[in-house]
């Protein structure tokens, strides 16, 4: 086998690690390499984003595979080991020279790592943690760290990567159990969860103080978060929320993230190319952030959607105010933050800002456009001091002219 | 007619100085001009009266936080629109908080523009590793700010590289640390002449092989990445041949349908 230099390696596993969607930098705790020996630094705050590829995905961390070897066979996945494309594996000292270099560069806030199942779990995730504590301790690296963790590996294993990482995650991948014999047969999703427990376990514990009133060591101070892929098997949305709401309350997630399947160079027979289901996608983000930052059941979200699946021409949140008028219109000027919050087309942001204003002023309909951008789609689902909807709210036809883009009528051909 | 002379464009001292005794004469918005360095002939005023010892009127609240972010921005009407705040903040002490007041809101603009700039050039900026042997390790860096953010945003870059030796140089101002100080120095109007940093086409390698050509969407892209910036960043010369070829290898890879398990595999379910 010809020997592969640097840039080849980092070719091929970058290519290997692009279908994993996460490249938060965020909400790790705050520091920064002033009192330290080496680089690096967290802000604390929502990350940095260093680059957007053609995508228009962001760039936040140095996001590789150690190696794409691997035993598994999970048909959707590039790596998987029926494929045939290039195989390579990274020392670890030169994953830790790439993310030193690149960091210095202001390339990237920090270093995502996972890596194909080689040998056992457990040799991989030693492999991992190899990475991550030589650049905590022999580097001093104070940049984020975010480590895969391969279930099924050992406890210990897991104690010792919540160490040096700031987050962790264990990919569930499919949203329904009965997929994994077809599509993953070497996976389960009760080592999934097990891993997820541990973890879980791990950061409650990590964040109390103990009798004696010391603070335990940091463990993955940003939290968990996993990945499910859409479109790959016949799951449909209310199960992949339902998959999703179950993980964020079971273990505390911070973040589930939404993977369109993507076509990749080397299919299975089992499951072939297709475009990547992109809408959809869009739509279970907005789905999650709903019930996450603005007091949605999940039921509510999926309740009227046809076959599980979410509306594609309305945000969901639209769906549900068009399905449930008579919960509108909302008075701005009186309704509490909870109601002010189903208002299709006002943010968390806006929302906080006009409990604000109405305490100085009368919210005029041409308030709310300064607050919100839009007066547009919120026009049928709002009172303001010079405003009414009259019958605009109960209209049969408002769910047509208030979809996006806007669809043109058509006209009736007389023949 | 009032003028009050600023020493520079970010001269937050010279502002509130000159708008606090503004203020305490009763001079409105109006009857003043703002204007950095001497005058120049034209718009001649005078000096606003110095106010009496002692004088003084509680800060609203939030106004001075307001302006010393909206002060950076290079919009040229900025320190009238911050005085005017003042004024009217006198018979609407929470003023800066009615969001969807139109001099509030511009104010808001204003300041979420110079938010995102000091953001983007968290993100945007790119060094050069630039010493000689055995000189200690440091690193250079042009970069062009829309607004005049870079004072106010340099802590992040002394953050992470505390140990190191760096320099950031732009049009309105440079800093440098040299791994104890920070120091500030008048902007240059040209990038310097720099050796390239092998780094730059690992990082290019890095950029390709991340894209998803299947996913592709430059219009978001640019959404967060303004052309603005493309000049000083090495990644972007790669970017308009990942966006030709992408539509041509998504369909190859649908085309080509499924590939024969590979060898490895095969050996293995025998």
């Amino acid at each position: 086998m010809a020997v592969l230099n640097l840039k080849q390696k980092l070719a091929i596993l970058s290519d290997a690690a692009k279908y994993d969607a996460s490249c938060a930098s965020s909400s790790g705790a705050k520091r920064s390499s002033r009192d330290g020996a080496g680089v690096g630094a967290v802000t604390g705050g929502m990350g940095v984003c260093h680059a957007y590829t053609p995508d228009g995905r962001c760039v936040a961390l140095l996001k590789i595979l150690l190696t794409n070897f691997c035993l598994f066979d999970c048909v959707y996945c590039i790596n998987r080991v029926s494929s045939n494309v290039p195989r390579a594996r990274f020392t670890v000292e030169e994953v830790v020279r790439l993310t030193l270099d690149f960091y210095k560069r202001n390339y990237i806030e920090g270093l995502f790592l996972s890596s194909g199942i080689i040998k056992s779990a457990d040799y991989t995730q030693e492999q991992l943690n190899l990475v991550a504590k030589t650049l905590r301790q022999v580097h001093d690296f104070r940049g984020y760290v975010h480590l895969k963790l391969v279930a099924g590996s050992s406890p210990e294993l897991a104690a010792e990567a919540g160490l040096y990482a700031d987050r962790l995650s264990v990919n569930i991948e499919l949203p329904r159990d009965d997929a994994f014999p077809r599509l993953a047969p070497e996976k389960n999703s009760a080592d999934i969860t097990a891993a997820m427990g541990e973890v879980h376990a791990r950061i409650v514990v990590s964040r109390d103080r103990t009798l004696t009133g010391k603070r335990p060591p940091k463990f993955a101070g940003a939290g968990q978060s996993t990945q499910m892929i859409v479109g790959a098997d016949g799951a449909s949305d209310a199960d992949i929320l339902a998959r999703a709401d179950g993980l964020y309350g079971d273990y505390g997630l911070r973040r589930v993230y939404y993977s369109a399947f993507s076509p990749i160079p080397d299919s299975s027979a089992i499951l072939p190319s297709r475009r990547p289901p992109l809408m959809r996608e869009h739509r279970l983000y907005q789905a999650d952030w709903l019930m996450r930052f603005y007091g949605f059941e999940r039921d509510e979200i999926t309740a009227d959607a046809a076959d599980g699946m979410l509306d594609l021409t309305h945000d969901p949140k639209l769906a549900w105010a068009l399905a449930n008028r008579a919960a509108f219109p909302v008075d701005v000027n009186t309704a509490d933050r909870e109601r002010l919050l189903r208002i299709p087309g006002l943010g968390v942001k806006s929302v906080d800002r006009l409990l604000r204003v109405r305490r100085l002023k009368a919210v005029t309909l041409d308030d709310l456009g300064r607050l919100a951008g839009s007066i547009k789609r919120m026009k049928p689902f709002v009172i303001t001091s010079d405003w009414r909807p009259g019958g605009l709210t109960d209209q049969v036809d408002l769910g047509l002219r208030l979809a996006a883009p806007i669809i043109a009528p058509v006209q009736m051909s007389l023949f | 007619m009032y003028a009050v002379e600023l020493a520079h464009e970010t001269d937050w001292e010279g502002w509130r100085a000159g708008a606090r005794a503004l203020r305490l004469a009763e001079i409105p918005p109006d009857q003043v001009t703002w204007q950095v360095g001497p005058a120049l002939g034209l718009f001649e005023g005078a000096a606003p009266p110095k106010p009496p010892v002692g004088a003084g009127f509680p800060a609203p609240p939030g106004l001075f936080d307001l302006a010393q972010e909206v002060i950076l921005n290079r919009d040229p009407m900025r320190f009238d629109l911050l005085y005017r705040l003042l004024w009217r903040a006198r018979e609407t002490p929470r003023l800066v908080e009615i969001f969807t007041d139109p001099d509030v809101r511009r104010a808001e603009i204003l300041r979420r523009q110079v938010r995102e700039a000091v953001h983007k050039m968290h993100a945007f900026v790119r060094f050069r590793r630039i010493d000689a042997a055995d000189a200690p390790e440091t690193y250079l860096a042009w970069f062009e700010p829309p607004h005049r953010v870079l004072a106010r945003g340099v802590g992040f870059f002394v953050d992470r590289m505390a140990n190191l030796r760096f320099s950031i140089l732009t049009p309105d101002a440079c800093a440098h640390w040299n791994g104890e100080n920070l120091r500030l120095t008048p902007g240059v109007e040209a990038p310097p002449d720099r050796a390239e940093d092998e780094w730059e086409d690992y990082w290019r390698i890095y950029f390709a092989s991340v894209f998803n050509p299947a996913r592709l969407n430059p219009d978001v892209m640019t959404q967060h990445m303004p052309r603005r910036y493309w000049r000083n960043l090495p990644e972007a010369e790669v970017i308009e041949g990942l966006v030709t070829s992408a539509q041509g290898r998504t369909d190859a890879m649908v085309r080509a349908g499924p590939s024969r398990p590979s060898a490895r595999a095969r050996r293995r379910t025998v």
